[in-house]
């Protein structure tokens, strides 16, 4: 019996080392957590469009501010677009939850080997053709002409891929079919030409 | 087994000195049982010296005339007992009492379950032991334990693998790495143990939670390894097995190096290096797949019958690399991966291991104590630390390009104790208790949201175990445990996925601070959780035997149930845990048929495991980000149901050869859903032939044939999604499973002896001989690739 209660003793004095060492440790942790600067959050995709001509230019927009959280994305296009017009287009992708924002673009033209931007249209919304390149001659997309023809109702897609193969089939000329790559970005805007 | 009888050198100086000394002392003693005290009948008392022996009677009493003064050296052995020696100094006539250890069995390897110090022969147990471990050098614990019937792995590519015991795995089993729960975030499908099997002699498989000493949360089973006995003499050993194979260009090699002494001192050191590059399929290479690992082990300690310690230390890092093709934007990536006959990107064959990959490295440090108490038991006490320091890289860009995107630091201490008590030959009981602290620490400079969160946990535990042997035939186990989890995080939630999750009207009162865009919240969450196991095993006649155990065990939700919240590149989906998830309790009714003849073994194992509050990974919609659209997958919870059914055959035909087959069969039902649950693995049947030829140098040669059937058994989660680019609605197939496969597989070794001490053993493997194209449904990658092609490994051991 003896032996028995020796026993116990150690387990009570092991219990207590045990929450002794848990209370310490207890006490080093109540630190809060540092909040995590999110580094490359993308919430921000605007397309302006200046008509070559001269007038008002047309914003397209896309705004996560909640990134990969449940709330989808504020899709909105500024005004219609007109029918026979070359516009000028420029990107821009922006990290708007610090402030200033944080402009997104000029990584991506750091980088411009491994970027490209698509664009999609449905419904003969209208065309689209690149107006920058990158080190090798490739299409970047940062910069582009959309033209118009007639009146229609569709979708513009507008998606960035990272590491896409830029030398396969049409990429080249902006099919996104063969791109492979992941997809940094994605925007569906509904447009109308009139 | 008898230990072998080492004879110790008698000095015995008056001798030598003084020639006219009268012999005429009388030794008399008695032989006793060091458990319960009985007098043992039959040991042998030697003095090898002097040729003298003498045998204990029915008193266990002995007598041994004719002895000169001075020291003189006994062996006192026993059929079933382990051998011991005793100095004695001789003046006069003496009575001595000498102890023996008459649980020989509970000492040595034999059993498995010794590891568990409760010699239980009512649980679903395999042992694995080391022969067939050193072919498995370059491997992982997950592909050596799948030959056993009833246990699967769970893959993520071929580098990561997790052992499945009927169905279940991850958090529902627990690893044991000689004697210390291995706690390495274990919780991930993608984290496999980090275990190197080199430094395994003997590996156990329990099915189902009957094991109540290592936890009460084993729902699945446990896994335990043990390094090799220490050999109890003078003596310097060790072992190097090279392996090279062709799959992935890779080779591996072990060393160890043991010294002991025949007074129970020990010192090892083990290590193992690996290196593979990109593994190939029947077609194409699988492009950054190769794995980079070192590990190294140092242990040392005393072992002597009365009392002992053990102090262990073992490194394990390993960088190991993702599929390329894996590594995916959205749902659109997800679809095109699915879509493409062969993964999107493959490159030439490479050691380069790029993002996306994980570089984990676990350390642990134990240090345990044994002492005997005559006539009443065992005391044990164990404490360990463990440090888990986990990365995981994405493809990322500009700056942060060479940046984790993950990486947590685990770190956790154990003190354990057990008291057994064995005075009683046919009742044993074990009681013990551990305290466990945890730390998670989840580093924000990845600049990547914290997948889990910084927590830290207590877990406090108290068994107690009983075996009776009720009779020649009978034997019976009952055990019973409590346990203590409490878990307190702190974790930033986005505001939106806080109400979406509606925690702002149930958790309201766990925020603590406001971030602009985030709450900071401090969950605490506590579980109580009792587990029980009975068991009875009966010996109907010499070959056969039946056994039937129950058991209930409960699980507490892990850190990632609970508090996932995130976009997993790997596998383009946001997982999300649940706060409110309660433990799960499972109820599990199982039995075993054995034959056993000369030539014919046979198993087979049945289970039904009623698993309430079952959480699982499935699922449940999508949603829409600034990077298109993504599945989510939630943690959840319902009522499951699991049976199924293991079958093991080995026959031997006359001397030469021998037929094997493992088979298994598993259902697993959502009865609250009525459907099937996910992630279940295919009936599967494995038959071999062997041909032994002992005579030519151990020859053997063996061909296996792996059978996997088609899982038609699947949860319905496709979905459709609008692919913008092609402006199409499509069905997404995440549910389907791969059709069935067959392996052909071939080994033969053979083994040389170059010294009297020294051997070398050649092996050569060859999987998947005819080089099929195949996807296993619980390879997370069988999405993107096929699986492995044909592979030559061969294999060279050195004992020394």
């Amino acid at each position: 019996m003896i032996t028995l209660k020796n026993k116990y003793t150690k387990t009570i004095k092991n219990l207590a080392l045990v929450l002794f060492v848990a209370t310490v440790f207890t006490a080093c942790s109540d630190d809060d957590p540092e909040v995590v600067n999110e580094e490359e959050l993308i919430t921000t995709l605007t397309a302006t469009l200046t008509p070559s001509g001269g007038g008002t230019e047309i914003i397209l927009k896309s705004v996560d501010l909640d990134g990969d959280g449940p709330n989808a994305p504020v899709i909105t296009v500024s005004a219609n677009l007109t029918a026979n017009t070359d516009y000028t287009g420029v990107l821009k992708i922006e990290n708007e939850t610090e402030s200033p924002a944080e402009d997104i673009t000029v990584e991506v033209l750091e980088e411009d080997e491994e970027h490209q931007f698509f664009f999609t249209p449905t419904n003969n919304v209208a065309t689209v053709t690149y107006n920058d390149m990158d080190g090798n001659g490739n299409p970047i997309g940062v910069r582009f002409i959309l033209t118009t023809t007639t009146a229609a109702s569709g979708n513009l897609t507008i998606t960035l891929r990272h590491e896409p193969v830029k030398t396969a089939s049409g990429v080249n000329s902006g099919d996104i079919t063969n791109a492979g790559g992941e997809t940094d970005v994605q925007a569906v805007f509904p447009v109308t030409v009139q | 087994m008898i230990k072998k009888i080492f004879f110790r050198v008698l000095f015995c100086f008056l001798s030598f000195t003084n020639f006219a000394q009268e012999c005429n002392n009388i030794l008399k003693g008695i032989v006793i049982d060091y458990h319960d005290g009985s007098p043992i009948y039959g040991a042998t008392v030697y003095i090898e010296s002097l040729h003298k022996y003498a045998t204990s009677n029915f008193e266990g009493k002995f007598k041994i005339e004719k002895l000169c003064n001075g020291e003189i050296n006994l062996t006192i052995s026993h059929i079933s007992c382990e051998t011991k020696n005793v100095k004695i100094n001789l003046e006069k006539d003496t009575f001595t009492e000498l102890f023996l250890e008459h649980h020989i069995e509970s000492l040595k390897e034999v059993s498995i379950v010794s590891a568990a110090n409760v010699k239980s022969k009512t649980v679903q147990f395999t042992v694995l032991k080391g022969e067939v471990i050193d072919a498995f050098s370059n491997q992982n614990l997950g592909d050596v334990l799948k030959d056993i019937a009833g246990i699967s792995s769970i893959n993520t590519g071929n580098a990561i693998v997790k052992p499945v015991i009927n169905g279940l795995h991850s958090s529902r089993i627990i690893v044991m790495a000689n004697g210390v729960r291995l706690q390495d975030q274990e919780w991930g499908i993608e984290h496999a143990p980090n275990l190197d099997i080199n430094t395994t002699e003997k590996i156990t498989v329990i099915k189902g939670a009957n094991s109540l000493e290592f936890g009460g949360d084993a729902i699945g089973g446990v896994i335990i390894t043990e390094p090799s006995n220490i050999i109890l003499k003078d003596s310097l050993y060790g072992k190097s097995i090279l392996s090279g194979q062709s799959n992935g260009r890779g080779f591996s090699f072990h060393s160890s190096l043991s010294k002991s002494t025949k007074k129970g001192w020990y010192v090892n050191a083990k290590t193992t290096l690996k290196k593979i590059g990109d593994f190939k399929s029947p077609d194409y290479v699988l492009s950054n797949t190769g794995l980079n690992s070192k590990a190294f082990s140092l242990q040392t300690g005393l072992k002597k019958f009365e009392s002992g310690f053990n102090v262990y230390y073992t490194f394990i890092n390993n960088e190991i690399g993702i599929l390329r093709a894996s590594h995916l934007g959205n749902i659109e990536d997800l679809v095109n991966a699915i879509n493409s006959p062969e993964p999107l990107i493959t490159n030439d064959f490479s050691y380069d291991i790029n993002s996306p990959k994980q570089d984990v490295t676990h350390q642990l440090v134990k240090v345990d104590y044994y002492k005997r108490l005559k006539k009443l038991g065992k005391l044990k006490v164990q404490y360990d630390f463990q440090n888990n320091h986990r990365f995981e890289y994405d493809i990322r860009v500009g700056n942060d390009r060479n940046k984790a995107s993950l990486d947590l630091n685990l770190s956790s201490h154990a003190i354990r104790s057990s008291f057994e008590f064995d005075a009683k030959t046919d009742q044993k009981y074990k009681v013990g208790f551990m305290g466990a602290y945890q730390n998670n620490f989840a580093n924000p400079n990845t600049g990547i949201k914290r997948l889990i969160p910084d927590y830290d946990k207590y877990d406090f535990g108290f068994f107690t175990i009983g075996n009776f042997i009720l009779n020649d035939e009978t034997t019976l186990d009952l055990g019973f445990r409590y346990d203590f989890n409490a878990i307190n995080a702190k974790k930033f939630y986005s505001k939106s996925r806080w109400n979406e999750r509606n925690y702002d009207v149930d958790f309201y009162d766990l925020i603590i601070e406001d971030f602009n865009t985030q709450w900071l919240v401090n969950p605490k969450f506590q579980f109580h959780n009792f587990s029980a196991s009975a068991g009875i095993s009966y010996q109907l006649n010499d070959e056969n035997s039946v056994l039937f155990n129950y058991g209930l065990s409960n699980r507490a939700p892990n850190p990632s149930e609970l508090f996932s919240d995130g976009l997993h590149h790997s596998a383009a989906r946001i997982e999300l845990g649940d706060l409110r998830l309660q433990q799960e309790t499972s109820n599990r009714v199982a039995a075993n048929y054995r034959f056993k003849s000369e030539n014919t073994s046979i198993l087979v194992e049945v289970f039904f495991n009623h698993i309430r509050n079952f959480m699982y990974l499935e699922p449940t919609g999508t949603e829409q980000t600034i990077r298109g659209a993504f599945p989510v997958w939630a943690h959840k919870k319902t009522n499951a149901n699991l049976f199924g059914a293991d079958f093991s055959l080995k026959q031997q035909i006359g001397n030469q050869f021998i037929l094997k087959n493992t088979s298994s069969f598993i259902r697993g039902k959502d009865v609250e859903n009525d459907q099937n649950l996910i992630d279940i693995p295919s009936a599967k049947t494995i038959n071999s032939i062997g041909y032994y030829h002992e005579k030519w140098n151990g020859f053997s040669v063996i061909l296996e044939s792996e059978f996997v059937f088609r899982q038609n058994l699947f949860p319905d989660n496709n979905f459709e999604t609008y692919i913008p680019t092609t402006d199409t609605n499509i069905l997404v197939d995440i549910s389907t499973t791969p059709n069935s496969y067959h392996l052909l597989n071939f080994n033969s070794d053979a083994t040389f002896k170059l010294s009297e001490k020294t051997n070398l053993t050649v092996g050569l493997t060859v999987t998947n001989i005819l080089n099929i194209n195949y996807r296993e449904n619980l390879n997370r990658l069988r999405f993107f690739a096929d699986d492995l092609g044909r592979n030559y490994t061969l294999q060279l051991k050195f004992k020394y």
